[in-house]
C-alpha cells in the first residue's frame, strides 16, 4: 500500500490536526475533537450542520465555512460520525434560531443523526434534516428514498448555506436545500478501487482496462461494469443515466458540477467536462455554473461523478453568493 | 441457585469482549465481502476501550452494559455503534434495578434491547441483518421464561437459536445497510452483524453458565 501514513488507527485524528493548522483562518476546533467549526459564525443566523464518514475530502470539513456549513461531525473513514459528535455540532452551529443538518443518505447518519436530534430537543435545540440522494444509480426513480447522496449534497450546503446566510429562518433554509437536493441528480464511474487504511487492501475490484458505472462513493457497486471508454463516450454514458432522471429538458438552465474520486487527475476532469458540455449544448440545456474539480472524492478510486442541478431564480442567486471554505472558495 | 449476583457479572463482559477480539479477523473478512471490511476492526475497538477502561474497575453486569453501550454509541459510531449501544444500554435499564439477574431478568433486559434496536431500524427478520439472530435469541428467552424454565438450559438454547438465526442470514438477499447495494451479489455471504451478535451472544451465555455453575 503506497500511502502517506503513521498509524492506520491514527489517520483520522492526525488528517483533523493538519487540517485545523492549514485553514486556522477558515475553522477552528471544538471540544469534541470529532467537530470542525468556522471561525466567525454570524450572529443570529440558523445553524447549517453536515457530517459524515473521512475519506471523501473536501467532505465534509472543506465545506465548513462562510455562506456554507458552520459545523460538521466527522466519523471515522468511511463509517458515520458518533451521534454525539451530530449532537456537538449542533451545539457549536446553534444560535437560538435552529439548525438544518444537511446530510447523506446512508443508514449509519440516518442513525446517529436520528439519535442525536432527539438528544438535542432534550438540550432545547432544534434541529430539523434534509437527507441528499442524487445518486440515480443507487434505487430505481420510484424509490428515490433510497437513494445514496453523491456530490450533489456539495450543491445542498451551498444552497442550504447561502439561505441561512441571507438570513432565512430555519423552514426556509430547510426548504431552500430540500429544493436544491429535489432539483439534482448525479451519476459516477469508478475505474478503480479504494483501500481503506486499516484493512490494507481494496474489499472490491475494478479489473484493469474496464470502469464501472453507476459506482458509489464506498464502492457500491453500479449499474453495469463495461469495457474503459474514452472520455467522449464516459460523458455521454453520465449525460445518459442523469437527465433522463429527472428529467432536465431543453431549455432548462442547470449547474454541473464534475468531480473526481481521488486518484483521477483534475486534468483529466477537464476533459470529461468539455465532452458533457458539448452534449448538454446539443440537447438545448444551458449551463449556468459550473464547478470542476475533487469536491467529493473517495480515497484513491479512481473515476468521477457528474452531478446537474435544475436551477430557478431562486437557486441561482443562492449558487451566486460568494462562499469560502476550503473546498469551496467563490468570490 | 436460580441466577447471579448483578454485582459479579463484570466476568460476563469481559468474556463477550474477549469473543469480539479473538474474532476480529473473522469479522473484518465477512464484512470485507460484501461491506466495506471495517466491521471487525470496529467492534474490537470499541470493545477494546470498554476493557481498558473497567478492567479494574468494581461494576456490576448492568453498570458495565450501559458503559459498554455508551463507548459504542459516543465513540464508535458508523452504523454499530448505535446499534448495540442501543441494544446494551436499553438491557441495563431494563436490569439495573435487579440484585440477582435471573432468566426473568435477562429475558426482561433482552426484550427491552430489541425494542429500543426496534426504534432506530426498520429491518425486520429476514432482511439479512443482526435481527436474523437477536429476534429468535429473545423469542427462546421469552419462552423459556414463561414457561419457568432452568436458566442455564435456556441460555444453551438461546445460543441455539443465535447460531441458527445467524446461519439463515447465508441464503438472504440484503435489503439494509450498505451490503444491500449487492441485491442478488450478497446471497451466499453471511451478514456481518448478524455474526458478531451470534458471538456476542454466545460469549455472553457463556459467560452466564460459568457465574451459574459456580
Amino acid at each position: 500500500m503506497q500511502r502517506i501514513l503513521n498509524n492506520p488507527d491514527d489517520i483520522v485524528d492526525e488528517m483533523l490536526q493538519g487540517f485545523l493548522k492549514a485553514h486556522a483562518e477558515i475553522v477552528e476546533a471544538t471540544e469534541n475533537k470529532r467537530v470542525v467549526k468556522a471561525k466567525d459564525i454570524p450572529e443570529g443566523k440558523v445553524g447549517v450542520v453536515t457530517g459524515g464518514g473521512s475519506g471523501h475530502k473536501p467532505a465534509f470539513i472543506g465545506y465548513v465555512g462562510k455562506n456554507l456549513c458552520d459545523a460538521a461531525a466527522v466519523g471515522e473513514i468511511c463509517s458515520s460520525p458518533t451521534a454525539a459528535a451530530f449532537l456537538d455540532a449542533f451545539k457549536a452551529a446553534d444560535q437560538g434560531k435552529g439548525v438544518a443538518c444537511l446530510y447523506g443518505n446512508y443508514s449509519g447518519d440516518n442513525m446517529n443523526v436520528k439519535m442525536a436530534v432527539k438528544m438535542a430537543k432534550k438540550a432545547g435545540i432544534t434541529v430539523k434534516t434534509v437527507v441528499a440522494n442524487d445518486d440515480v444509480a443507487s434505487a430505481p426513480g420510484d424509490q428515490r428514498e433510497k437513494r445514496r447522496g453523491v456530490a450533489g449534497e456539495v450543491l445542498m450546503w451551498k444552497v442550504g448555506g447561502a439561505k441561512a446566510a441571507k438570513g432565512g429562518d430555519l423552514d426556509e433554509v430547510i426548504n431552500a436545500a430540500q429544493k436544491a437536493i429535489d432539483h439534482t441528480r448525479s451519476v459516477g464511474i469508478g475505474l478503480s478501487p479504494c483501500t481503506l487504511p486499516a484493512v490494507g487492501h481494496p474489499n472490491f475490484e475494478i479489473k484493469e482496462g474496464t470502469m464501472e458505472v453507476g459506482i458509489g462513493h464506498h464502492g457500491e457497486p453500479g449499474i453495469e461494469v463495461c469495457q474503459l471508454e474514452s472520455a467522449k463516450d464516459m460523458a455521454k454514458r453520465m449525460v445518459d443515466v442523469v437527465l433522463p432522471d429527472y428529467p432536465f429538458e431543453k431549455g432548462d438552465e442547470v449547474a454541473v458540477l464534475v468531480s473526481g474520486l481521488g486518484a483521477t487527475p483534475v486534468m483529466e476532469l477537464y476533459v470529461l467536462y468539455d465532452e458533457i458540455d458539448k452534449l448538454l449544448k446539443e440537447k438545448g440545456i444551458k449551463t449556468y455554473k459550473a464547478y470542476v474539480g475533487n469536491y467529493f472524492t473517495s480515497l484513491e478510486m479512481m473515476g468521477a461523478t457528474l452531478t446537474v442541478m435544475k436551477l430557478d431564480e431562486e437557486l441561482k442567486e443562492l449558487i451566486d453568493m460568494p462562499a469560502y471554505s476550503m473546498g469551496l472558495k467563490q468570490l | 441457585m436460580s441466577g447471579f449476583r448483578n454485582r459479579n457479572g463484570k466476568s460476563v463482559l469481559l468474556k463477550m469482549v474477549e469473543g469480539i477480539q479473538s474474532n476480529k479477523d473473522y469479522l473484518g473478512d465477512i464484512d470485507g465481502l460484501i461491506g466495506d471490511g471495517d466491521h471487525g476492526m470496529n467492534m474490537n475497538k470499541g470493545f477494546s476501550v470498554f476493557k481498558d477502561r473497567f478492567k479494574d474497575a468494581d461494576i456490576s453486569f448492568t453498570e458495565g452494559l450501559d458503559e459498554l453501550g455508551t463507548i459504542l454509541l459516543n465513540e464508535i459510531g458508523g452504523s454499530m455503534g448505535p446499534i448495540y449501544g442501543t441494544i446494551f444500554m436499553d438491557m441495563a435499564e431494563a436490569g439495573e434495578e435487579a440484585e440477582e439477574i435471573t432468566l426473568e431478568v435477562l429475558s426482561d433486559m433482552m426484550t427491552a434491547g430489541f425494542a429500543g434496536l426496534c426504534d432506530i431500524i426498520e429491518a425486520k427478520v429476514g432482511d439479512k441483518t443482526l435481527v436474523d439472530t437477536l429476534s429468535p435469541a429473545v423469542d427462546v428467552l421469552k419462552e423459556a421464561a414463561e414457561s419457568g424454565k432452568d436458566f442455564q438450559a435456556a441460555l444453551e438454547e438461546m445460543k441455539a437459536a443465535a447460531e441458527k438465526g445467524r446461519d439463515s442470514t447465508k441464503d438472504i438477499v440484503a435489503k439494509f445497510g450498505r451490503s444491500s447495494r449487492l441485491g442478488e451479489r450478497s446471497r451466499g455471504v453471511l451478514d456481518a452483524g448478524a455474526a458478531s451478535c451470534c458471538i456476542i451472544l454466545q460469549t455472553m451465555a457463556d459467560g452466564m453458565i460459568e457465574l451459574l455453575s459456580e
